[in-house]
């Protein structure tokens, strides 16, 4: 019975609060337009959300590359198709590991800066003040982050990606000894367009949650040091949480 | 401005109950009481950031409960406000703050904009601070850019949380003389709401003080100063024992302190 009450009490809680963030995004929609027309707005946003995230998207793409590259080969090795190495880093790299990791990455980075940057303006007054000055934060302040965010997660993705391809290939035919010729063009007959459009669809679906969820969270903090704290950390949990999920439903939507 | 009977309750707690107050065209308006009576909430609830569960709220003659959000936010475009903690925008520097407003209402060009901006500025003696950035400035500066860029639309009606908070005496001298020059040469209406008796006394028109939820007093300045209600007289003398409580309700201080354990 407690445990019935209590899972009624999340999905209650849950429900409400998918139904807050969903009227939080159409209001910020209806001002998209209005920010679309002042796109230095946005650029400033694509840069802080996407260009402060390039040095660790494509660390972290390298190394993602190199030990794909490594385990892909020694298990490859085993029936004697090293050949294809290429296609399959490629393969996990376009259609999962990029989408899923730079998604991820983005929500630790971006997604948390985000957050704590609204969140600290609210506790601060300055949106109030913002509001008092008769200009909406939601246009001024929110639409055009999420905006950034949201271009910014495909062209992360797609760095994330060629970074990665380019570390597998270093540690794939460089130094074990793959043939140059077999790893590009297995990659290149393999790899369609239509796994090309499920990592593109992956990483626009994930940049938007992860948006939707760093503003919603720094819009709504609670304005306390503590209650910024805690948004922040909602922003990682959710966004991690919902990137997993919503990654298992697509794969399996594009299968 | 006209409150009527404007009640306001936060989790059952009632913070206001049947408050009025009228603050009329080109005059200084104070407010007035001890710390934590609701002031602040009060110029939440006349700009409109939180509505009265009953009594009504007008400003410029419309019923603020009437009014949808474009109709508020072209009613704060003839309002500026003073925050009381400054709140600058915290990406632009001091130019940028103050330009701010120009920026999102107007169609003027850079040069009258740099023009209207030092100007402001310059009447805040901070002219020559225009580049720097707002974790730059001391608290008192802030709150001079604040000024700055709260008249830099020249509204109809100003109000002022806790302006004098944080000010060395020369700036509060200079901020008092600003606040009556636009209200004498702009006929700017003023509320200002702080708990600096002496500053208001020299400037307010007319003055109310709160305490309790309610307006308990109202006046000029002079006729609370000869008051012999019990309650004004402890506000205006600052006396700690009278009808408004010093210490926060709690048991006495030696059965406290010998009682064991935690409180």
């Amino acid at each position: 019975m407690n445990s019935a009450v209590v899972q009624d009490g999340f999905v209650l809680r849950s429900l409400g609060r998918i139904g807050r963030m969903t009227i939080f995004f159409l209001q910020m929609f209806l001002q998209c337009g209005r920010v679309l027309a002042r796109p230095g707005l946005v650029i400033n946003q694509i840069y802080n959300a996407g260009g402060r995230s390039l040095v660790i998207i494509m660390l972290s793409g390298l190394f993602t590359g190199m030990v794909l590259a490594l385990l892909g080969f020694n298990l490859l090795q085993r029936f004697g198709s090293e050949e294809a190495l290429g296609f399959a880093t490629a393969l996990a790299l376009v259609k999962e590991l990029g989408p899923v990791l730079t998604a991820l990455l983005f929500a630790g980075r971006a997604g948390t800066a985000l957050t704590s940057e609204i969140g600290l303006m609210r506790a601060t007054d300055q949106l109030t003040a913002m509001q008092m000055m008769a200009v909406d934060p939601l246009r001024f302040v929110v639409a055009p982050r999420f905006l950034g965010g949201l271009i910014s997660m495909p062209l992360l993705n797609a760095v994330y990606v060629v970074i990665g391809l380019f570390g597998a290939h270093l540690v794939g035919v460089r130094m074990m000894g793959v043939d140059n010729g077999s790893f590009w063009s297995q990659m290149q007959s393999s790899v369609s367009l239509h796994d090309v459009n499920e990592g593109i669809v992956k990483s626009l679906v994930f940049g938007f949650i992860c948006s939707l969820i760093a503003v919603y969270e720094g819009y709504h903090a609670e304005p306390t040091a503590e209650g910024v704290g805690l948004a922040t950390t909602r922003t990682v949990v959710a966004s991690s949480v919902l990137i997993l999920l919503l990654d298992y439903m697509l794969t399996a939507a594009f299968l | 401005m006209d409150v009527r009977d404007a009640c306001y309750s936060v989790r059952g707690r009632a913070i206001f109950s049947g408050l009025s107050l009228q603050a009329m065209k080109g005059q200084i308006t104070a407010v007035m009481g001890p710390s934590g009576t609701g002031k602040t909430t009060l110029l939440r609830l006349m700009t409109a950031q939180i509505y009265a569960d009953s009594g009504e709220v007008r400003v410029f003659g419309q019923n603020l409960a009437d009014l949808g959000s474009r109709q508020i936010f072209a009613l704060r475009k003839r309002m500026g406000m003073l925050f009381q903690n400054s709140a600058l925008l915290s990406d632009f520097d001091v130019f940028e703050n103050v330009a701010f407003p120009l920026r999102e209402h107007t169609d003027l060009t850079e040069a009258l904009i740099r023009s209207l901006v030092l100007t402001k500025l310059n009447a805040v003696g901070l002219r020559g601070a225009a580049q720097l950035m707002p974790e730059e400035l001391s608290g008192g500066m802030a709150r001079r850019v604040a000024l700055a860029r709260a008249v830099v639309m020249d509204p109809e009606l100003l109000i002022y949380d806790e302006p004098f908070v944080g000010l060395d005496p020369i700036a509060l001298g200079v901020i008092l003389r600003l606040i009556q020059q636009l209200n004498q040469a702009l006929g700017i209406t003023s509320i200002i709401v702080s708990h600096d008796v002496h500053e208001l006394s020299s400037i307010a028109h007319r003055t109310y003080l709160m305490a309790e939820g309610r307006i308990v007093a109202s006046g000029t300045p002079e006729d609370l100063a000869r008051s012999n209600e019990p309650i004004v007289h402890q506000f205006m003398s600052g006396d700690p024992d009278g009808p408004a409580p010093f210490h926060y309700p709690a048991p006495e201080l030696t059965t406290e302190l010998l009682a064991d354990g935690p409180p």
